[in-house]
């Protein structure tokens, strides 16, 4: 049955995508919704079967091993599941929003010609997903890794006649690559180790890792393995889940269509990363510098992209780059060693964002594909459900009390306050900071869209002057996005008591809660829901989250032309911004060209001149110049011929004379 | 030294000059009729060893017939082309070198590997030579002799197919060319002045009535 | 050192002495391919006083029996050879083995 879950979406996958095109429009939906439909169904079967039966039987996970693909001796390379409530809750959530994005996008990807390429596509990233969050093992996992990746790149790429999406996908494609590196480099140093790629055994002898050292090159420094070895597993995390520096490729995947940027690019792979640590915590918890490094990324990536999400104008922009920030929470949260937390903002998130980015995806239907927010505006009364679901996103994201991103986000804040780790503060900080930036940039979003004068349908719009006014989208649209509120309203109330004080995780999440005590006070300082929400008006996070929701207000619609003047007066800081730092410029001089200069050179010397000019037709070469030599002994001349041969005779009868 | 042993070394002799005359000659004719001349002391000597079917036959097919053969080429071939080379002596120097040095192995050889066993069995049946030789042939030998006429009758044929000569007045088909035909080569529509034009011009009176 | 009385060694040395003069005579010659074909006549002659020789020297006449296929053989082959200088003569107007440097690399 558990191989069901993920290889139900790939047959479908497969049948779509070979079949799809010749089969009616239906069908493709029809197969590819069913299919991940069950696998949800299944998906939640194990859920329940873990949060209700297994208390019961005292089982903490289970580790099955399907298939085993290569043996090699000592070392066996198989295909299998380690179930435990980590995994469990990753297959619900994972095929849960995997579904309602299957279910909006018959609405939205209606008219498009590759609607069957699509749906598989997205059908294959669902398998892909579940492959990596099920593994028991890193080969599995890393296989569902690159799968993702893959399907990340195809679907970026998805209209591939834009040469502005088929760079994106490239882009999300190299940068992934270079978190690859990383985490390639992780998983052979603990394989080198260990001997093993089984999670199961990885945690048991992680032990074994302390004390261990490794020298980068020979001769040269000595560093501690376990460190390095987190660090790369990070970096992969970091390509994944885009971490400054590696973060560039998540805000142009938005070329991609919206129900991908969705489902992969907010609710799903981008979390993987995520995960990744998560499902490694018992290793990460032995190395101080990794965590600090962890938590000093994430903090960055949290203030630093919320930063970049207040001057954009492409709605799914602004929702990308609350993402990328967002990420730099759960990063932040994992550093502090409170993987609960970061899997439990992880979900609230996949909810909320999914859901956010679903509503602004209804919002460009409605505006014929119009992204660019100061082209909207006035929308609430027209499209109410969207108005409402779009709300309601914002306000979990926001982190206002009682939706879902309050529960989880404000532990995070408080984890950082109580880290140990080596910049816990400059993380405090900078999480605080950011919730006063996400509440300004969310609500300047929905502010800009949904309130206001209407600005659509300007001259300035191609096809606009002769439309219709916008109207709310159709019932597979709005389903998902009032499925997908509710879970954003109820999912952090019901499920932070299990999950975060609770035991639900078992052992599923290790962590040293001596040495990293951030969980470990935030459980001694809990005294139930209700007084954690009271709580809440006591600190400063939901005061600054109220401050940037009124700051919104005011730059947007009370005093429009306020945000110019700023703007102005901060040029400098705002060119800074609008160029999102320099990174991509950066990137561009520095390391394209510079790797451009390099390949040139090995072009030149060692393609051209080497390779091409010395060995290729260098060998041609020699053998022509030997023929050269050797075609002076051929004149032709009848004579010579034999003379050669009376001389071989020659030759051979001294030699036999000799012998005798 | 026997009269046997005097005559063996002047047939010896006669041999060498006439062999070193083929070579030498200015006049491929000269050369010809050397060889001639060695061909037949050749057959003296073969006679002498006993082996006369092996010498008469020498001479009636290679005197006979070979180096007349030999003579014909010559006379169809032309013979101021044959003049000789300048560069004569330049390769000849190189060519005795080798030739000395070959020599003087061979000798060697000869002499140390033969050492003693010297003696030429005197065939006291000589006068048998013919019928003993038939009958080894077509007894022992018969298949090979077989194998030898049918090279004899490729040999002829073949020198007969590399110099027969294409009559220029043979007529034959080539069925290649024939169904390589096309319209174009038989046919061809040549575009005629209106008929009224025709009218209009007036011919001659005497072509109208015929 | 053989003696007077004409031995098998002799008969040896006179074919090898043959022979000599025939391989000079091809190295050397640079004019005729008839004169060419001739010397090849002259070595196979050689090849044959061998055969006969051994065949007295053993008293068994299958040396004979050989020489008599050689010849045929040779004779085959000057008729070839023939041929095919008739046929060189017709293509190139000349029979003079330093013109004929076709095979030159």
């Amino acid at each position: 049955m558990l191989a069901l879950i993920p290889l139900l979406p790939l047959f479908a996958a497969l049948f779509v995508g070979f079949f799809g095109r010749r089969a009616p429009r239906d069908l493709s939906h029809w197969v590819c919704c069913t299919a991940v439909g069950l696998s949800f169904v299944l998906s939640a079967i194990v859920l329940c079967e873990v949060v209700f039966v297994w208390p019961e039987i005292g089982t903490q996970a289970e580790s099955v091993t399907l298939y085993t693909w290569l043996d090699l001796g000592s070392t066996q390379l198989t295909v299998g599941f380690l179930i435990d409530p980590l995994s469990a809750l990753m297959m619900t959530v994972v095929t849960l929003v995997s579904f309602l994005v299957h279910v909006y996008t018959i609405g939205y990807m209606k008219d498009d010609p590759g609607y069957a390429r699509f749906f598989a596509y997205i059908a294959f990233f669902t398998f892909s997903m579940l492959m990596l969050v099920m593994s028991n093992n890193f080969l599995q996992m890393f296989f569902g890794w690159e799968g993702v990746g893959l399907a990340s790149y195809l679907l970026i790429g998805f209209w591939y006649t834009r040469p502005s999406a088929t760079k994106a996908g490239m882009k999300a494609f190299l940068m992934n690559r270079v978190g690859d590196f990383g985490f390639i480099i992780g998983i052979g140093l603990l394989f080198a180790t260990l001997g093993t790629l089984n999670f199961e055994e990885i945690f048991a002898r992680a032990d074994e890792l302390q004390g261990l050292s490794v020298s980068l090159w020979p001769g040269g420094l000595e560093w501690s393995l376990l460190t390095v070895a987190c660090i790369g597993l990070f970096v992969g995390a970091m390509g994944k889940s885009a971490q400054v520096p590696l973060h560039t490729w998540l805000p142009d995947s938005m070329e991609g269509p919206t129900p991908i940027s969705a489902l992969i690019h907010a609710a799903t792979m981008v979390t993987a990363g995520i995960f990744m640590v998560a499902r490694m915590s018992p290793v990460f918890e032995g190395s101080d510098t990794a965590l600090s490094f962890i938590i000093i990324i994430g903090a960055t990536t949290a203030i630093s992209m919320a930063l970049l999400g207040l001057v954009q104008n492409d709605i799914k922009r602004v929702v990308a780059y609350s993402t990328l920030s967002q990420l730099g929470y759960m990063t932040v949260a994992l550093g502090a060693s409170a993987y609960s937390m970061a899997i439990f903002h992880l979900m609230t998130h996949a909810f909320f964002k999914a859901l956010l980015f679903l509503a602004a995806g209804s919002v460009i239907i409605a505006l014929h594909h119009e992204q660019d927010m100061r082209k909207m505006g006035g929308l609430r009364r027209l499209m109410p459900v969207t108005y409402g679901t779009a709300l309601i996103g914002a306000w979990a994201l926001v982190g206002l009390p009682p939706f879902a991103g309050f529960f989880s986000k404000e532990p995070i804040i408080e984890a950082a306050r109580f880290a140990t780790v080596t910049g816990h503060h400059y993380a405090y900080w900078a999480l605080t900071l950011g919730v006063f930036l996400t509440a300004c940039y969310t609500f300047r979003m929905i502010f800009m869209v949904f309130h206001g004068a209407p600005r659509y349908g300007g001259s300035s719009h191609a096809h606009g002057a002769s439309h219709e006014t916008p109207k709310e989208s159709p019932r597979v649209v709005t389903v998902p996005l009032v499925v997908l509120a509710v879970c954003s309203v109820l999912a952090g109330i019901l499920f932070i008591k299990p999950m975060l004080i609770g035991d639900y995780f078992g052992t599923a999440i290790r962590g040293d809660y001596v040495a990293h005590p951030a969980v470990a006070v935030f459980h001694a300082e809990w005294r139930g829901i209700l007084h954690y929400f009271l709580h809440a008006f006591l600190t400063p996070p939901l005061w600054l989250a109220l401050a940037g929701i009124a700051a919104a207000w005011y730059f947007t619609l009370s005093a429009p032309t306020a945000a110019e003047r700023l703007a102005r007066q901060l040029g400098a800081v705002y060119g800074v911004l609008k160029n999102h730092f320099y990174v991509d410029a950066f990137y561009e001089r520095v390391i394209v060209r510079g790797t451009h200069s390099v390949a040139s050179w090995f072009v030149r010397g060692g393609e051209q001149f080497w390779s091409e000019g010395v060995l290729v037709q260098g060998t041609a070469r020699l053998v022509q110049w030997g023929a050269q030599c050797l075609r002076y002994l051929q004149t032709g001349y009848l004579y010579h011929y034999a003379f050669a041969m009376v001389l071989g005779l020659l030759v051979l009868m001294t030699w036999w004379g000799m012998g005798r | 030294m026997s009269f046997s042993a005097f005559v063996f070394y002047v047939l010896a002799a006669i041999l060498l000059v006439s062999a070193v005359r083929v070579v030498s000659a200015r006049q491929p004719v000269h050369a010809a009729l050397s060889l001639a001349l060695a061909f037949f002391t050749m057959a003296a000597l073969w006679i002498m060893l006993g082996a006369e079917f092996l010498g008469l036959a020498l001479v009636v097919i290679y005197v006979g017939a070979v180096m007349v053969l030999f003579l014909f080429v010559l006379m169809m071939l032309d013979s101021r082309q044959n003049d000789c080379s300048p560069r004569w002596r330049r390769h000849l120097i190189p060519a005795l070198l080798v030739g000395a040095v070959m020599l003087a192995e061979l000798a060697l050889l000869i002499v140390n590997g033969v050492k003693g066993k010297n003696a030429l069995v005197e065939n006291a049946a000589t006068t048998e030579n013919t019928r003993e030789l038939g009958k080894l042939v077509f007894n022992h030998y018969w298949y090979s002799l077989e194998l030898v006429a049918v090279l004899l009758l490729v040999g002829m044929v073949a020198a007969i197919v590399l110099t027969h000569r294409q009559s220029r007045f043979a007529k034959r088909q080539d069925p290649a060319e024939q169904i390589a035909v096309r319209r174009d080569d038989r046919l061809r529509v040549v575009s005629m002045p209106a008929a009224t034009e025709a009218e209009t011009a007036q011919p001659p009176r005497k072509e109208r009535e015929r | 050192m053989p003696g007077l009385e004409p031995t098998l060694t002799h008969y040896l040395l006179l074919a090898a002495a043959l022979l000599v003069i025939s391989v000079v005579g091809i190295i050397a010659n640079r004019r005729n391919v008839l004169v060419l074909l001739m010397a090849v006549e002259l070595v196979l002659l050689a090849a044959n006083l061998n055969f006969v020789a051994f065949s007295a020297h053993y008293g068994d006449l299958s040396g004979q029996v050989m020489t008599m296929f050689v010849l045929a053989t040779v004779a085959v082959e000057s008729a070839i050879g023939l041929a095919l200088l008739i046929l060189l003569f017709r293509r190139r107007g000349t029979i003079a083995v330093q013109t004929l440097s076709v095979l030159k690399g």
